[in-house]
Formats: structure tokens, sequence, C-alpha cells
């Protein structure tokens, strides 16, 4: 939506990579105070108390590795090839336990004024993580507009189903098309995004546009990519990898250290740009702000 | 020194130009390698992409050793054969770079974590013994092993390149995650190759090369 208006476009979403190194690089010197007023104020005010101050991963990996299978299986596979999803138009169908429920256009779920910019932590399940400052909303102020009823205790949603585009989805490697879903506690938590850019630019397609999850505590595949359907369920909906390898792939897949992936261990990971690994954070380092959804659940049994 | 620079082994084979243009050409998946690395085109996981890269040329240089045999008994040319010991250690020396890039920039020689990922993952455990399934072989691919060896007790030694290229792509299989097509193009490469070698095809070898072999009449 925000290629289709491009007036609304603030001026945090076309500011260069480079001025948000700089940025961040004399915020993490503590001598930026003069210096900022040369940025623009919406840019300045946009930093979140949710950030992370870590060095960034560079804008040519975050696009050049991504796991998108819909595009291949490969790294590099989406990069290449989902140049060609046309993402205008663009609606989500909204289902299930909530009071309006319906086919939204992108541009009516997603006012540009509240986009805010996060810098967050993605730990994928293979063992590497990047630092990637997203454009968003955070998710709960969505998901209230659709009045959920009592009955929603979990969200669902799903990924675009077009083989046309997709060509990962002329083959049977994942049962098209992708799901995913969160408790509802989860889904409402204000570190949950609903994304619709990062460095400042609209979602590149391979990183999962126009629309997509993040949710920072959890492994990257939970972060569900080209969102086109979101559904208020009363009982835990099934998840694509979950579906793949029950074993491998839990429901809530939180980051935890203390248990492994029966292929690697999950102790630590490989910050994209790194030769060697750092240790691995419970709740990828968001436990102070998570923790306490899963007091008196055990994770070993629920990872 | 003559198994690193085979064309100066003076003892058993002379100087050939094949053998130095192999000897070049198996360098280049290196050579593309680090020429990669200079400019920023292996890929945003590094350590990734060499593992992979050194992984997957390991597999295919064990598949060339194991294309001698069939290629020669097909075309009758009886000279590949001299390829075959240079063909089997440049497979030893890609899995070297294999096992160094695990052992040191995924592991970073903490072998409290080599131990547990070699007790815990199968795939890590098959990748392992196919390293030491090529250690002897590697070994004892000079000459003089050869003949301290013996002849016999050394070719029944190195039948070991059989297991060690079927162990090497059970460990392709059990690390893949959920796109088997890869491994399943390498499956078919290695079953063609062991069916190549069945007695009952000998007759069908044989009529196959009797039909390639130009006519030597003239008139």
């Amino acid at each position: 939506m925000l290629i289709k208006n491009p007036e609304q476009i603030r001026a945090s979403e076309i500011t260069p990579e480079a001025i948000y190194l700089d940025r961040r690089r004399f915020i993490q010197r503590g001598i930026g105070t003069a210096l900022l007023t040369a940025i623009p104020a919406s840019l300045a005010s946009a930093a979140s108390r949710y950030s992370t101050t870590e060095e960034l991963t560079r804008l040519k990996d975050i696009t050049r590795y991504n796991n998108f299978y819909e595009f291949g299986t490969s790294k590099g596979s989406p990069g290449i090839h989902a140049g060609a999803l046309s993402t205008h138009p663009w609606s989500i169908t909204v289902s299930g336990a909530c009071e309006h429920p319906g086919n939204y256009d992108l541009a009516d779920l997603i006012k540009a004024a509240e986009v805010e910019e996060r810098i967050y932590r993605l730990r994928c399940v293979e063992a590497w993580s990047m630092v990637i400052p997203w454009q968003g909303v955070p998710m709960g102020k969505i998901l209230k507009r659709f009045a959920p009823t009592s009955k929603a205790r979990y969200v669902a949603f799903r990924t675009l189903l077009r083989p046309a585009e997709m060509p990962g989805q002329r083959r049977d490697i994942l049962p098209w098309p992708y799901r995913e879903g969160l408790r509802m506690d989860e889904a409402m938590h204000p570190l949950t995004l609903i994304a619709t850019g990062l460095y400042g630019k609209p979602l590149p397609n391979q990183n999962g546009a126009p629309i997509r999850l993040v949710v920072p505590w959890k492994y990257g595949f939970k972060s569900i990519k080209s969102i086109v359907s979101i559904e208020f369920t009363e009982s835990e909906p099934p998840t694509t990898w979950n579906l793949q390898g029950p074993d491998h792939y839990g429901f809530y897949a939180n980051v935890n250290p203390a248990v492994d992936h029966p292929r690697w261990s999950q102790k630590k990971e490989r910050r994209i740009g790194d030769i060697f690994k750092r240790p691995t954070l419970p709740f990828n380092g968001y436990a102070k702000e998570v923790a306490s959804l899963y007091t008196g659940m055990d994770l070993r049994k629920h990872y | 020194m003559s198994a690193l620079l085979p064309w100066l082994d003076e003892t058993a084979h002379m100087y050939t130009p094949l053998k130095a243009i192999v000897f070049i050409t198996a360098l280049v998946p290196l050579a593309l390698g680090i020429w990669d690395g200079f400019h920023d085109a292996l890929g945003a996981n590094l350590v990734e992409e060499i593992t992979f890269r050194s992984g997957r040329w390991t597999l295919r240089f064990l598949l060339i050793t194991l294309a001698i045999t069939p290629l020669r008994k097909c075309t009758g040319w009886s000279g590949v054969v001299r390829l075959r010991r240079m063909l089997g250690l440049y497979a030893f020396f890609y899995a070297c770079l294999h096992f160094t890039t695990w052992l040191w920039l995924e592991q970073f020689f903490s072998w409290a974590d080599i131990l547990e990922d070699l007790g815990k993952r199968r795939y890590i455990l098959v990748g392992f013994g196919t390293f030491l399934l090529l250690l002897p072989l590697a070994l004892t691919s000079t000459h003089g092993m050869q003949k301290r060896l013996g002849g016999g007790r050394w070719k029944q030694l190195h039948q070991l390149i059989y297991l060690a290229a079927g162990t090497a792509l059970l460990h392709f299989f059990w690390l893949t995650k959920a796109d088997y097509r890869d491994p399943l193009i390498y499956l078919c490469v290695l079953t063609s190759l062991y069916i190549l070698r069945l007695p009952a095809l000998e007759p069908w070898i044989t009529r196959l090369r009797s039909r390639l072999k130009p006519p030597t009449t003239r008139g």
C-alpha cells in the first residue's frame, strides 16, 4: 500500500540505509543529541523502547539470504524469483470468531500514519540470526478492529497461494499454502508486529511483501510472510512446519537454547556477518517482556 | 610428494599433459570459492556456504573417482585409470576442507559440543564416519604403501570407497530438511555407477564398446 500512495510515505520510510547507520552510530556513542536535529523529527521519534541498539545486519544480506520456500528452497532463490510476485492489489480475508469479518484491502487495514520502526533480532530455527529494522504496526492494534469474540483463543494466518508466481508451490515440498498461528495473548503482545517495510523501504518481495508477521521471541518460521488470511479460532490451528515434522517444530517455537532441534544444537547461533557463533538467549533476549506469557507451562514439552 | 604432484612421479607413471590438466581443473572449485570470498559472493552465511560447497565437491569427486572403471569398460580407454588416484585424493582434499570448516568455524574446537553433536545427531556421526573411511585410503595412496601392503590387500582396503560414497550420500540425505531433489540426483548417479559394475552387465558393455569403436578396416 505504500507504493500505491506515495504521498503517504513518511520520511522515516525513505531514509537511506547510510543515514540509518549514522543515526545508530551517534546514538550508540551518546554524542548525537546536537546532530539529531539534522534528522527528520519523525525518524528521531520513531525509536521504540522495544528496539535493540545492536549492529544492524546489512540490507544486502537481509535480502539475499531468505527462507521463503514458495520461491525455492535455497537461501538465494527468493531473492532471485520473488521479483515476479505482484503485490498490488492485495486484500486480506478476516474470518472466524470476530464481529467484523470480511475482505479488507491492505490500504484500509494499515494506515501509514501509525507505522513505526522496530529494530528486532530475528533468530532462525537453523541457528543463524539477524538484526532487522522493521517498519510496521503492533498487531494488537489491528486485530482489535475486528472485535474478536470471547471464542477467539488463537489466530491463524495463511500465505498467498499462487503457483503461477510462486514457483516453489509447484512442488510438494510443504503442504501449501503455508500456515502459522499464535495464541491470542501472543498475537496481542506489544512486541508482535505486522510489518510492511524494512530499512525504511516497502518490504522487498523476498522478505514477505506486502505484509508479514514479526514475532521476535519465536523462531523465524513463525513470522509468516505475504499474509492473505487471518482467522480467529477456538482451538490451536495447524501450522505448516509442525505438520511437516511434529518432533522438529512445535506450535510455540519460542527461541530456547535448552531445547535442541533434533538435527542441531540451539545453544548457539551465528549472527549473519560473523564467522563464529554466539550464545542464544532464552526467548531470543525478550524474556523480560514475554516469559510471563508462559508461566506454568513446560517449555520442554511445548517447544 | 608424488601423491600431491602426480606428474612428477617418475617411478611408475610418467608425466602426462592430461594429468596436469585434470590436476589444475580439480582446483577450480577451490579457486572460485576464494575468488567469491574476496568479492562478497559467498552469500550472507559464509561458513554455511563453505561447508555446502566443500561437501558437495567431496561427493562429486567420489562419484567421478567411481566413474573411472565404468568409463574404462565402456570406452576401452585404459589410460583413464591413471587419473583415478589423483581424483580420489581430491575427494579427500575437499573432505578435509569440509571437516576442518566444521571443526573450526562451526564448532570452534569446542570438544564438548563436538562430542555432543556426534552422539546426538546421526548425520554428523555418519559424516564423521565417512571422513574416517577416507583417511586410510588417502594415507595408503602412495606407490610405497601400495607395495608395502601388497596388491591384494591394498585393493581390498581401497574397496572402502564404495562404502564411503554411500555414507557420504546418507549424510546428505539425513541433513536435508525438506527438499530431497539434490540428494536424489546424486543417488541416481551413484546407483548407476554401482549397477555398471555388475558382472551380469559385462556382455552388454562389451557389445556397447564394440559398437562405439570406430571401424579399423581401411579400403
